[in-house]
């Protein structure tokens, strides 16, 4: 019986040890952003998407990834699927016309992946508005 | 010494990339167009190999231009020194690609100046030793981290005999498209791999030093500008014992 | 020989309870450390660019060491067919997996991306040591435990040589990776030698029975068992013959070494000009981990007390920790040489200026983290002991070798 006892501590241990850094990694907050003002993105004024809205929501993170792997391995940059080109396209701009950071609160990227709460790795490294560097 | 490499890599800039790449300003001094030539579409193949030869005699001792050049481009210069950090501590841990380096010879005392970075070996340590494969080697001979897929063990440092490696020990707020960074990782020169694949021909550093001591090129074109000063002058690798065939060579140390 | 009966661990609760609270509350600490080093980035320890790995990796690397040892016991029962140390085998299969499992969650946890474990599961680079060594730790931690079923369940009994033979030939196989990842850095004037791997093999038998040694006193004194005279002099007298072999290794490292020029600047580093590394070589290394202990391990008076062999184990763990210590982070702080025949006279990156060495300190979290992973070890070996059927109800000289019998 103590033994039972025993090894649920000793689990939660573990647990807290192993899972704790993990949980800890969603840290970095971007600095507070003024809201984007609605239709000054790029993608505001086009029809669609590199691809159909509908598979786009669905399938972004793939392309993305796949564009990932070619680009950082082989080299490859003339994409429509580039993580750079996407946030080219959708970020927004404020009211003073700077860029809002496409993962700040109910813009383009947080808003959806809040919503379905599905974690957004992308920003810990990169750049969350065009920088004017390729 | 100098002219003749100078007016080789004109040439070699000048044919390259089509006219409108570079644009000579001074001598040694080059503007780039990088967004008016085409970004890569096909893969990089093993038909070029990056490389580099230094003229440690034109490198002008206490200059640093291209450790600047290099901050600057790659965005080191944006992170910011964590809240706490002693600043002994914290230049140790920032990262650098590029570093100036002042030799004495032990027996003459002659005194050079140089500048490291990551060698860009042909059969890079860091590569052998990375458990997840994420440090790797590209086509094009450029060594780099997949930083999708480093883990952080830092093995690579460990292996690593020109020091060329950092880790990057802080969360980090501001980054350039260009160079994606974040706490965990480890990072090295990369040639400024995005200008390559962008369709551009120099690397920062290059550009940046008014000496003309770096000249950047395929090694596998005879008629590059590197390959041409290769040819022509001696040339040594930085612990050629360890048989690693690096793509940095040097002259004059 | 009569029959070996095996029991759970059964010392009082509250004494029981006390002891795990204890630990727990180490590898609290541990964890907490972990969370806030990952937290706020490696910048708050001690590491730098040119001391990348610090206190956390002498921990792990001593925990994963000592756990091949720890199995030896077992290997001689089993694999050497010696009787006496049959009823020992199942702690120390035990050990061998908690420590391991101690030791790997500290170097895990030091991981600038530990989240990112599952990424160094499924992908590997088949030339890396490193990657040689996951599948290493796992298939140890799986032939042990196999190993151990076979010991404990009567209908596997029979299988029981076999298994021990592959899990001795294995932990070989596993202390040669772990010796590797320092000899194959070519980099490195310190670690690129072939000798590392077998001096890390002997290294583990003395470690790994050291902290057998200490947890089987420790587990009978408590319990009040009996543990007799002959079984701790066997045992004893075996961590005196590892330790003078580790003192050999030393020497012909440190001789070889002086032979050749070029690890002359080295050598004089470690041996006489490196400072603290000096100092815990000579202190640490050789003076408490190997000359102290071997003293009284071979001494007529104190080999025979139980309190003398006590000490004499835990000098050989502190000496072991100290010997990682100058190997891990002495290698590292001694410059490389980049430039032979010339001295580095400025450099905007600590190459070394002058010969001087890197700095590196060790911060408080990472100490805790290290002391976190032991503090694990113990605490899974000590419940376990108390669940499962690991310990014998006696090993007095009689019970453990008929010829002894009255």
């Amino acid at each position: 019986m103590k033994g039972k006892f025993g090894i649920s501590v000793l689990l939660a241990l573990c647990l807290v040890m192993f899972v704790g850094p993990g949980s800890a990694l969603a840290d970095e907050d971007d600095e507070v952003a003024a809201a984007g003002v609605e239709g000054t993105a790029r993608a505001d004024k086009l029809d669609a998407c590199v691809a159909p809205t509908a598979f786009m929501r669905r399938n972004h993170f793939e392309l993305i990834e796949h564009q990932r792997d070619i680009t950082v391995h082989e080299g490859i940059r003339k994409t429509d699927n580039s993580l750079a080109g996407c946030i080219d396209c959708h970020v927004r701009h404020d009211a003073a016309g700077q860029y809002v950071p496409v993962n700040a609160q109910g813009e383009f990227c947080s808003a959806c992946h809040e919503y379905v709460g599905a974690s957004l790795d992308c920003f810990t490294c990169h750049a969350t508005k065009p920088t004017g560097t390729e | 010494m100098s002219q003749p490499i100078d007016k080789q890599r004109r040439a070699f800039l000048a044919t390259a990339s089509g006219a409108a790449a570079a644009t000579a300003v001074a001598p040694g001094v080059f503007l780039h167009a990088v967004a008016e030539a085409a970004p890569r579409d096909s893969a990089v193949s093993d038909s070029v190999r990056y490389g580099m030869l230094i003229d440690t005699s034109k490198c002008a001792e206490g200059c640093t231009d291209c450790v600047s050049a290099c901050d600057r481009e790659n965005g080191l210069d944006m992170l910011l020194k964590p809240e706490g950090a002693s600043d002994q501590h914290w230049d140790m841990q920032r990262p650098r690609w590029i570093r100036q380096v002042k030799l004495k010879n032990n027996l003459t005392g002659r005194v050079t100046a140089l500048p490291m970075m990551c060698q860009h070996c042909e059969h890079p340590p860091c590569v052998d030793v990375c458990p997840t494969g994420a440090s790797f080697r590209r086509a094009d001979g450029i060594v780099m981290v997949d930083r999708h897929t480093c883990i952080g063990c830092r093995y690579c440092m460990m292996a690593c005999p020109y020091n060329a490696r950092s880790f990057i020990h802080e969360s980090v707020r501001l980054k350039p498209t260009a160079t994606p960074r974040g706490k965990g990782c480890v990072e090295s020169c990369n040639f400024c791999v995005h200008r390559l694949d962008n369709g551009g021909t120099t690397t920062a550093c290059q550009d940046a030093c008014q000496h003309g001591a770096i000249v950047f090129g395929d090694l596998r074109d005879p008629n590059s500008a590197v390959s041409k000063a290769l040819a022509q002058y001696p040339s040594e690798q930085i612990r050629a014992d360890l048989k690693l065939n690096t793509g940095v060579r040097y002259t004059d140390i | 020989m009569s029959k070996i009966h095996y029991r759970e661990w059964g010392i009082e609760s509250p004494r029981y309870w006390g002891l795990l609270a204890v630990l727990a509350a180490i590898v609290a600490l541990g964890g907490f450390a972990t969370l806030y080093m990952e937290h706020e980035g490696h910048w708050v320890t001690g590491m730098t660019n040119q001391v990348v790995w610090g206190t956390p990796h002498v921990f792990a690397i001593f925990l994963i060491v000592a756990a091949s040892g720890a199995l030896n016991v077992a290997s001689i029962g089993s694999v050497f067919g010696q009787k006496m140390y049959k009823p020992l085998a199942r702690l120390s299969g035990l050990m061998a997996i908690t420590l391991l499992v101690g030791g790997l969650i500290v170097l895990v946890l030091d991981l600038g991306q530990p989240a990112r474990l599952i990424v160094a599961m499924t992908t590997y680079n088949f030339k890396s040591i490193f990657a040689w060594n996951i599948y290493l730790y796992v298939g140890f931690l799986a032939i042990v435990a196999v190993y151990l079923f076979t010991m404990m369940e009567r209908k596997a009994n029979r299988y029981s040589h076999g298994v021990g033979v592959l899990a001795f030939v294995w932990r070989l196989i596993l202390t040669t990776g772990t010796g590797s990842i320092f000899g194959f850095i070519v980099a490195r004037q310190g670690y690129d030698a072939a000798i590392m791997a077998p001096m890390f093999i002997i290294m583990s038998f003395a470690y790994g029975m050291a902290l057998y040694l200490l947890v089987l006193m420790f587990t009978f004194n408590t319990d009040e068992r009996p543990l007799g005279d002959m079984v701790v002099r066997r045992l004893k007298n075996l961590l005196g013959v590892f330790v003078a072999a580790i003192f050999y290794f030393t020497l012909v490292y440190h001789l070889t070494n002086l032979y050749g020029t070029e690890n002359h600047a080295y050598e004089a580093f470690i041996l006489r000009d490196g400072g603290v590394y000096t100092w815990v070589f000579w202190l640490g290394w050789v003076l408490l981990g190997m000359v102290v202990p071997m003293g009284i391990l071979f001494h007529p008076a104190l080999g025979a007390q139980r309190g003398a062999i006590t000490i004499a184990a835990l000098l050989v763990v502190l000496g072991g920790l100290s010997a990682i210590y100058v190997i891990v982070i002495g290698g590292q702080a001694f410059p490389m040489s980049m430039f032979p025949g010339y001295t580095v006279i400025e450099s905007g990156y600590y190459d070394g200026v002058d010969g001087m060495a890197r700095a590196y300190s060790p911060s408080l979290p990472e100490f805790l983290l290290g002391l976190g992973g032991i503090a694990l070890a113990l605490l899974a070996t000590f419940v376990a002991v108390r669940l499962l059927q690991f310990l014998p109800t006696s090993l007095a000289d009689e019970v453990v070798d008929p010829h002894l019998a009255k």
